[in-house]
């Protein structure tokens, strides 16, 4: 049913639809994205790969409404989410979409607990006496109810991506989004990242990772592969990563 | 508005573990724009940590406006820093999924000091000043560092702290727009606030009423106020 990027609409949860973004320098247009079609269904764990500019990052920016498409649309849970407004955005994203990047973006004067409740309170999604709980059972839950008063510095990368993604899921949101979630971390603490969201998946969300890490990206049930701002592959198994066997053995 | 005594701070480790700070004494004035340098590893960002109570320092007595921060508990410890306290950090640590506007109401929707109707207006007032009205409804992705820098520094103004601490404020910037941030803090400054601003930089001291060095954890010289002013209490 979501086995490549066909155009029909066949009620998939986001569904993109002939993406172009073309960014505008002084050394002229750059096309990042050149006519993408894909649909992602509720409860995919689906990992994106390609190379370093090969849009990755764009196509991500386009799906999570950090930046808009020249042409093309972004269609989510039936909201063609760039015809809202940037306050409507922002207020969509909040409650649909749980975003986790590279480099945590943490509040660092924030304690953890502090820092998952945010998008409660942003949101008012939760009745004010409950966030707390909330929070302190989604960091029980990526195991860190014993450093929820901790500040973010004083605990490790992968413990500051595990809060990260207690952060993305404060709101409850169907869709997890994922830039390169392991890309500061070590390959035991990237494991484990991988492992919460595959969770999430499990439970019902749909996940979108970013990843230039192969090993990783073949822990999802479907990878897309992108080159130059087209997909060269959405296969539904991914293929083995037969030359990176062992690689990571030791 | 500020007075450090005997703090250490010592990270656990083997061999007694890292000595981070060692015995500093510190006293800083109100409407001080202080510079603290040093080398990497000096001890600069600990101090920053143990003066914004971002971290519990193991010896000594910290006393910022008034309040005992190494007797503040965690909540406690939240509750006072938004309220007394601006942060601006070397990597600006904006959230990437709100607007400029967003960001710069963050601090007052958290501490409730300004009424949630006054807050965007205020934000608005705050990103006017550091000139970027036009741009205020962006994601922080579609500004320079130099613009985020900014951005960061009127949101860490948005609950009108008496005490702004910066660590590295322009070490992800081009000298030039270097510049325009120190030229902002020293404004700030000229207009009532206290500042500490952490940096490796030599370069920027001609800006600070007063500077400081770091080195191993101690204070190695601690001029005179450049300032008349500075020292009356």
């Amino acid at each position: 049913m979501t086995t490549n990027g066909g155009a029909d609409t066949n009620g998939a949860l986001i569904e993109l639809r002939a993406l172009v973004k073309t960014y505008h320098s002084a050394a002229g247009a750059f096309p990042a994205l050149r006519g993408v079609d894909l649909d992602f269904g509720a409860g995919e764990f689906v990992s994106v790969v390609g190379r370093s500019g090969s849009g990755k990052s764009t196509l991500l920016n386009m799906l999570t409404g950090i930046d808009r498409p020249t042409s093309g649309t972004v269609r989510i849970a039936g909201t063609d989410i760039h015809h809202l407004r940037e306050g409507e955005m922002a207020r969509w994203r909040g409650r649909n979409m749980g975003i986790v990047f590279q480099f945590y973006q943490l509040l660092p004067t924030l304690s953890l607990v502090e820092n998952v409740m945010l998008p409660m309170d942003l949101c008012d999604t939760y009745p004010r006496e409950e966030r707390e709980e909330r929070a302190l059972g989604l960091l029980d839950m990526v195991g860190l109810r014993a450093y929820a008063h901790k500040m973010p510095g004083a605990v490790s990368g992968g413990q500051q991506q595990s809060a990260a993604l207690a952060r993305a899921l404060a709101n409850d949101p169907p869709i997890i989004v994922a830039d390169e979630p392991t890309g500061n971390l070590d390959s035991h603490a990237a494991d484990a990242v991988v492992a919460l969201l595959e969770g999430a998946a499990d439970r019902g969300k749909t996940v979108v990772m970013v990843t230039h890490d192969p090993r990783l990206a073949h822990r999802a049930s479907r990878t897309v592969s992108l080159a130059d701002g087209l997909v060269v592959d959405a296969s539904e198994r991914p293929p083995q990563p037969a030359d990176r066997r062992g690689a990571h053995g030791a | 508005m500020l007075r450090l005594a005997g703090v250490s701070k010592v990270y656990p480790g083997p061999d007694g573990g890292a000595r981070a700070l060692d015995a500093v004494d510190l006293t800083v004035w109100p409407g001080e724009f202080l510079g603290v340098l040093g080398p990497s590893g000096a001890g600069k960002s600990t101090l920053v940590n143990m003066i914004a109570g971002i971290d519990r320092l193991t010896e000594g007595t910290v006393w910022v406006a008034g309040t005992a921060v190494h007797t503040l508990g965690e909540d406690e410890r939240s509750r006072w820093r938004g309220r007394t306290i601006g942060v601006v950090y070397q990597s600006f640590e904006l959230l990437p999924t709100l607007s400029l506007l967003d960001n710069v109401m963050l601090p007052m929707d958290l501490c409730g000091l300004f009424h949630p109707r006054r807050s965007p207006e205020r934000a608005r007032e705050l990103l006017t000043m550091v000139g970027l009205e036009e741009h205020v409804s962006k994601p922080p992705t579609q500004i320079s560092g130099g613009q985020q820098q900014r951005v960061a520094i009127a949101r860490a103004l948005a609950n009108d702290p008496p005490l702004l601490v910066a660590d590295e404020p322009t070490g992800n910037l081009d000298s030039v727009t270097a510049e325009g941030i120190l030229d902002l803090f020293v404004s700030l400054a000229s207009a009532g606030k206290t500042i500490i601003l952490v940096t490796h930089d030599e370069s920027l001291t001609a800006r600070f009423t007063r500077d400081i060095r770091l080195m191993d954890g101690q204070i190695l010289s601690n001029d005179s106020a450049k300032g008349g002013e500075a020292g009356a209490t």
